[in-house]
């Protein structure tokens, strides 16, 4: 078709040129963060999967590779995750409600809320060495479980806090209002309104809290630095080491074997990481289908 | 209009958001079991006059009233009225259909479970849903959750939530207009057929509904300092076939609002 003598120049071609360079550049930024976690994941399972096997899962370390294993590394992480929850999920879900059905806005509770979004940011080692200091040292539990788990539960308070809000913010209004015209004080409409319906949410954030907290090496170096520990935890004040110090340890060892049951652990934090994902997804699937149809 | 001695009975009530007033020298009297009709163009302070006789504005920041209102000779904003307690006798139903994202069972026996209910559940339950007209169409399915009922459905749910706590008073805020016609007959029936057992006070838009669905009518309107005041009072067949003011005529057959 001619273009008629008109006042729009509309270029189509050149514009359709450009809509598909922008198209072709969005599938490469996607395809390089697919292909580095394909090269990634591939060489962890070629180079660890010969190496895990119960007896891989079920030992403690050894300084010969084939006689190794992670059982301290994987009790210590199992340990510190359930203690976390338990600091983290109470303490983070009361600030939100707090922060979300109490507190009046202004500017003490602006504040708070912009420090509790920094606080997201900070580099996970400053909470290690704030733990060293404040609960290893002065609060003198050691460097036990205990000053672990109350060291990742700052680290991931902001997580679960933001997480909590967003899910209690998103309760419709109306919902409170029907609660209080029936007569209910403000805790039973927290109670038996809102909880309820963020409980997805609040669920969802703790569990992507915890998967986080899972991977962290750094401030449970500080706190721990053991990796050579052949005893499982049997309390709080015990002395343990995790998951993520266990690999990192293994990888900086010479022989190239320790390197193949490092990719091994990595296996195993990986599993357990994606397991939790998991249960988050499908745990939100299910509450939120059940409250929508 | 007051042949017994009323319910509820407004002096000189004017509300305030912060420095905003809403409402401006308010006096009217609800009678007991009777179906009340609050209308008025938009913004005149239909709603927020409402919510205060069971006390919502309270939940509004900056919200205050001065005057008073006697709901049996007890003021209802004096200082050892528990707001809480008020709400359980005068209850409410929204614009929109608001049931809780829980069975239908369960959305009946909220208020019943944080008022103490000493009775059978689900005997309350059943009463409730019945004095809705939703018994029939739900009694299969109580386990069911409320958000798979229709929009009309949902409306008569919240009624039977709000009956269940056994008010005396019923406020409802334009309860049909996120309603279909059908769904919106079917609520002016049942707000006839409650008011042998309830006074109700309803906000509405809709002149067909104050005329067909009410006994008294309150005519609100908006002055030129935005608050609202009310023009006209009485039974409803009065107020429509032969009212007072010229402004409440020019509002009722269309003029405006």
């Amino acid at each position: 078709m001619k273009a008629p003598e008109t006042r729009f120049n509309p270029r189509l071609e050149q514009r359709h040129r450009i809509g598909s360079l922008f198209y072709g550049l969005f599938v490469i930024s996607i395809s390089i963060g697919i292909i580095g976690l394909l090269v990634l994941i591939v060489q962890v399972l070629v180079r660890g999967l010969p190496w895990l096997s119960w007896g891989f899962i079920s030992s403690y370390p050894a300084p010969d590779p084939s006689e190794a294993g992670l059982l301290a590394a994987l009790a210590g992480t199992i340990w510190l995750m359930g203690l976390t929850a338990a600091f983290t999920v109470p303490v983070g879900l009361g600030a939100a409600i707090y922060l979300e059905e109490y507190a009046e806005e202004n500017l003490f509770t602006k504040f708070v809320e912009v420090n509790i979004s920094n606080l997201a940011g900070v580099p996970s080692i400053i909470y290690g060495l704030l733990g060293l200091a404040l609960f290893v040292s002065w609060l003198s539990m050691g460097r036990s479980l205990l000053a672990g788990a109350l060291t990742l539960s700052l680290l991931v308070m902001p997580i679960v806090i933001m997480a909590s809000r967003e899910a209690i913010r998103a309760v419709p209004d109306s919902h409170r209002q029907a609660a209080y015209a029936l007569g209910a004080t403000q805790w039973e409409v927290v109670k038996g309104v809102v909880l309820p319906s963020a409980f997805p949410g609040i669920l969802t954030g703790t569990i992507l809290a915890m998967s986080r907290a899972i991977g962290e090496a750094a401030p449970v170096i500080a706190i721990s630095a053991l990796v050579f520990l052949t005893f499982v935890p049997s309390d709080p004040f015990d002395r343990f080491t995790v998951l993520p110090i266990q690999i990192f340890n293994w990888v900086s060892r010479p022989q190239d074997d320790f390197r193949g049951i490092a990719a091994a652990g990595i296996i195993v934090l990986l599993i357990i990481l994606l397991s939790m994902n998991s249960i988050a997804i499908y745990l939100r699937n299910r509450y939120q289908t059940r409250s929508e149809d | 209009m007051v042949n017994s001695s009323p319910i509820l009975s407004v002096s000189d009530l004017n509300v305030f958001y912060g420095s905003f007033r809403a409402l401006k020298d308010i006096s009217m009297d609800i009678r007991e079991r009777k179906v009340t009709a609050l209308i008025g163009p938009s913004g005149c302070g239909k709603s927020t006059l409402l919510r205060c006789f069971n006390r919502m504005n309270d939940l509004i920041p900056g919200a205050r009233i001065e005057g008073s209102i006697q709901y049996r000779n007890e003021d209802l904003h004096a200082e050892d009225v528990d707001a809480t307690e008020i709400r359980a006798q005068i209850g409410m139903v929204f614009q929109r259909p608001n049931p809780f994202p829980k069975s239908i069972f369960d959305n009946v026996a909220f208020g019943l479970r944080i008022n103490g209910y000493r009775g059978d559940y689900a005997e309350a339950v059943e009463r409730s849903l019945r004095q809705a007209a939703l018994w029939d169409e739900v009694k299969d399915r109580l386990k069911d959750s409320a958000l798979a009922l229709s929009g009309g459905q949902q409306q008569r749910l919240c009624i039977a939530r709000a009956l269940a706590v056994e008010p005396e008073v019923i406020l409802m805020d334009e309860p049909a207009s996120a309603l279909d016609p059908i769904a919106t007959l079917a609520i002016e029936d049942l707000m006839r057929e409650l008011s042998y057992d309830y006074t109700i006070i309803v906000v509405t838009h809709n002149m067909q509904q104050a005329a067909r669905a009410s006994d008294d009518t309150v005519f609100l309107m908006m002055g030129d300092d935005r608050a609202g005041y009310l023009v006209e009072q009485g039974a409803t067949e009065q107020v429509f076939t032969n009212p007072k003011e010229e402004r409440t005529e020019a509002y009722i057959t269309g003029r405006f609002g």
